[in-house]
């Protein structure tokens, strides 16, 4: 006879269930990927994931720790970060960045759940920083062209007659990284997450609305910042990101309103045209903190 | 279901301190005979509830986990109504919360807090409300439901009378809007009573739960460490209520309950009113016996119940499902890394934070746990039923409970 603790049932939902709907989401950015930048772009994502998967497996492995490459996890890390990368960048910078995010930023602090800051965010500033050119060289593989500026990049240049069309930067057909063109793309991954409760709209909602607000409050077009960039990647796939985002809903929003208020101090005053990842990873930071000033008011429990 | 062979009745079986017994090995009885006086305030009478003679007294281990004593009787199949069963007087206050003790009777939701203390109000003006618990919201459990329908008459006549004792102006019963049945019998026949209502309510888990019902009723919230009696509640459990009004009619003691039988192991699921202190195993001989071998049997529901080591224990006043599950249902996942989603927290009726409590418990920080407020975890369950990463979180906050409980200061 069992004995355990009760309750005697569980949800089906298990992390392994959760990362997959994850991965899912992440499909229709891919397939838009490969319609703008070419087939190229999947080497890239396959290298990332393969790296990623790899380092957790071996790391785990050496360690002696429970092996978790099963729950998925280290999958969405290299996806995440392969996204996160020009479409030519050259394949071994992807992966030195996946051994960056999995090892230095994820199982140094103890694995799923433990890291406090973003693997695929950290590994991307990581490599940014690192080797600044082929990072910021922005290339359309498919239509041979030798090299273009993302709009951002634009905007911050002041060349504003170059800048492409709204509908180009809704469907994707712009200059970018691999997974962040398409706001159509990332907007079906988002609607996905949703119906499937995997996250909540609190996040992506508030991070991209404050966004949009500052910015139309000194004379940008809203519509252009919210469809330039990581934006809707980073608010969407990475600033909701479990361990790194507080775990109160009213924490959540304050986080996504600091996101937005740094991304848009960067775009607007800073020295890179954008500023998302830093963002997240500054709020990533502070995101425990703000969970604990923010603990849920208890039933009962305004007493004393 | 008819007697069985033999029946094992523990003293305690309430929240409080376990009865006397008052029988010896020997002694004949007969059904509703006291076989264990009260021995505090906050106790009641434990009654035969079959008749025949007393065989053993014996300690044995309650769900609970904790030891008592418990006096075996073998049954002579018989079922002879004691002597001592007549209806009692109750024509005053102070009457009506002796019956109450005499009866025996528990809370029959699962609490097993003796009713008479419940109900030994210093001013019975102070109630405003007398919630009705008709929301029995655990999954397989129908014993309430059942007695909703088959027994409104009594349920409302209980009502009525603590109206008459306590002077309790708004009556509610609460019942969850899955139960249709048992809303339109209340609906019609409380329509022409003054301030007695219905009040569907959603059928969402824990809706029952004590504190859950007096907020989404009143919008009253029960501070820490208060009874519900401090916002002017009192919540009885309707097949309580239909007992205290079927009492005062006979006199019977409370000897029987009415549970449910079911689970993937169980050949046929039912209700059954079966004598306290049967062995479970007679219950489910009673319907049809195991279908698949059992590899664990709860009292209570899956949310709540209590895992039971074999099939021998005897059932308790406060039961009321028992399930048997089979190998599939018995096994729990495994458990991996938190992964703070925050699912735990966004779940719990109380508002806690079941992962933060969990981190501080490790950590052995009372001092975090009472500002996590602890204390006001009702275990219902919720937290680890929608962990992803499949934690032991209610397992973790009744450690911490017991490790806050053992920081106090003793009580002077």
């Amino acid at each position: 006879m069992i004995v355990t603790c009760s309750p005697h049932i569980r949800h089906s939902d298990t992390t392994q269930s959760i990362m997959r709907d994850v991965l899912i989401a992440l499909v229709p950015a891919l397939a838009a990927s490969v319609w703008v930048f070419g087939a190229g772009v999947l080497a890239r994502v396959a290298v990332c994931v393969i790296f990623a998967v790899g380092a957790e497996y071996l790391f785990e492995k050496a360690c002696g720790r429970p092996i978790t490459i099963n729950d998925y996890s280290a999958a969405v890390t290299g996806v995440l970060l392969s996204y996160n990368l020009p479409p030519e960048l050259p394949l071994w910078m992807g992966a030195f960045g996946s051994i960056v995010a999995i090892v230095a930023v994820k199982q140094l602090f103890g694995g799923i759940g433990y890291n406090f800051a973003n693997p695929a965010i950290t590994a991307r500033i990581v490599l940014l920083i690192s080797f600044a050119g082929p990072m910021t060289t922005w290339t359309f593989p498919k239509a041979d062209v030798v090299a273009t500026a993302t709009p951002l990049a634009l905007i911050s240049a002041g060349q504003f007659d170059q800048l492409p069309s709204l509908t180009s930067m809704f469907l994707g057909n712009i200059g970018g990284c691999i997974g962040e063109t398409s706001s159509l793309a990332l907007l079906i991954g988002f609607a996905y997450l949703l119906y499937r409760k995997v996250i909540t709209w609190h996040i992506p909602v508030f991070f991209v609305g404050t966004v949009a607000i500052l910015t139309a409050l000194v004379g940008y077009d809203p519509l252009y910042q919210v469809l330039s960039g990581g934006l809707l990647l980073g608010a969407i796939f990475m600033a909701t990101d479990y361990s790194t985002s507080p775990l109160t809903v009213k924490g959540q929003i304050i986080y996504a309103i600091g996101c937005g208020f740094i991304t848009f101090m960067i775009r607007v005053f800073g020295n890179y045209p954008e500023g998302v990842s830093f963002s997240i990873l500054l709020m990533n930071i502070i995101a425990p903190h703000i969970t604990n000033l923010t603990l849920n008011k208890p039933l009962g429990g305004a007493s004393k | 279901m008819p007697a069985p062979a033999k029946v094992t009745i523990p003293m305690g079986m309430h929240i409080g301190a376990p009865c006397t017994p008052v029988v010896k090995v020997g002694d004949l009885v007969k059904v509703g005979q006291v076989i264990g006086e009260a021995s505090g305030f906050v106790s009641v009478p434990v009654h035969a509830s079959v008749s025949g003679k007393v065989t053993a007294l014996t300690e044995i281990q309650v769900s609970n986990g904790s030891f008592s004593k418990a006096v075996v009787i073998e049954s002579d199949g018989e079922q002879a109504v004691s002597e001592t069963v007549v209806p009692p007087v109750v024509e005053t206050y102070e009457q009506f919360t002796a019956a109450l003790r005499a009866s025996g009777l528990v809370g029959l939701g699962g609490a097993g807090f003796p009713t008479a203390v419940k109900f030994s109000v210093k001013d019975p003006s102070q109630v405003e409300y007398l919630l009705i618990n008709g929301a029995e919201c655990e999954p397989y459990i129908t014993s309430d439901t059942r007695t909703m329908v088959d027994d409104a008459d009594h349920i409302i006549k209980g009502a009525m009378l603590i109206r008459k004792f306590l002077g309790v102006k708004n009556i509610a019963i609460v019942i969850e809007d899955n139960k249709p049945e048992a809303i339109s019998i209340f609906r019609e026949k409380t329509a022409q009573i003054e301030g007695f209502t219905v009040e569907a309510m959603p059928a969402i888990y824990p809706q029952g739960g004590e504190k859950v019902l007096i907020h989404n009723v009143t919008g009253r919230d029960v501070p820490e460490g208060k009874l519900p009696l401090d916002v002017g509640c009192i919540v009885i459990n309707c097949t309580s209520l239909a007992f205290i009004s079927k009492y005062i009619e006979t006199g019977m003691p409370l000897v029987e309950k009415c549970i449910t039988v079911d689970g993937s192991a169980v050949a046929n699921p039912q209700n059954v009113i079966a004598p306290i202190g049967t062995a479970l195993s007679d219950i489910f001989e009673f319907c049809g016996g195991y279908k698949a071998e059992p590899k664990k049997i709860l009292l209570g529901g899956p949310m709540m119940g209590i895992a039971v080591p074999d099939d021998s224990v005897p059932l308790l006043k406060n039961n009321n499902a028992i399930l048997a599950f089979a190998e599939k249902e018995a096994s729990l996942p495994e458990t991996t890394a938190c992964i703070k989603c925050g699912r735990c927290a966004a779940a719990c009726p109380a508002g806690l934070m079941p992962m933060q409590i969990e981190r501080a418990y490790k950590l052995k920080n009372v001092e975090e746990l009472n500002r996590l407020k602890v204390m006001l975890c009702m275990e219902c369950g919720c937290c680890s039923f929608v962990c992803p990463a499949k934690r032991e979180l209610v397992l973790v906050n009744k450690l911490a409970k017991g490790m806050v409980r053992a920081a106090m200061p003793p009580k002077k």
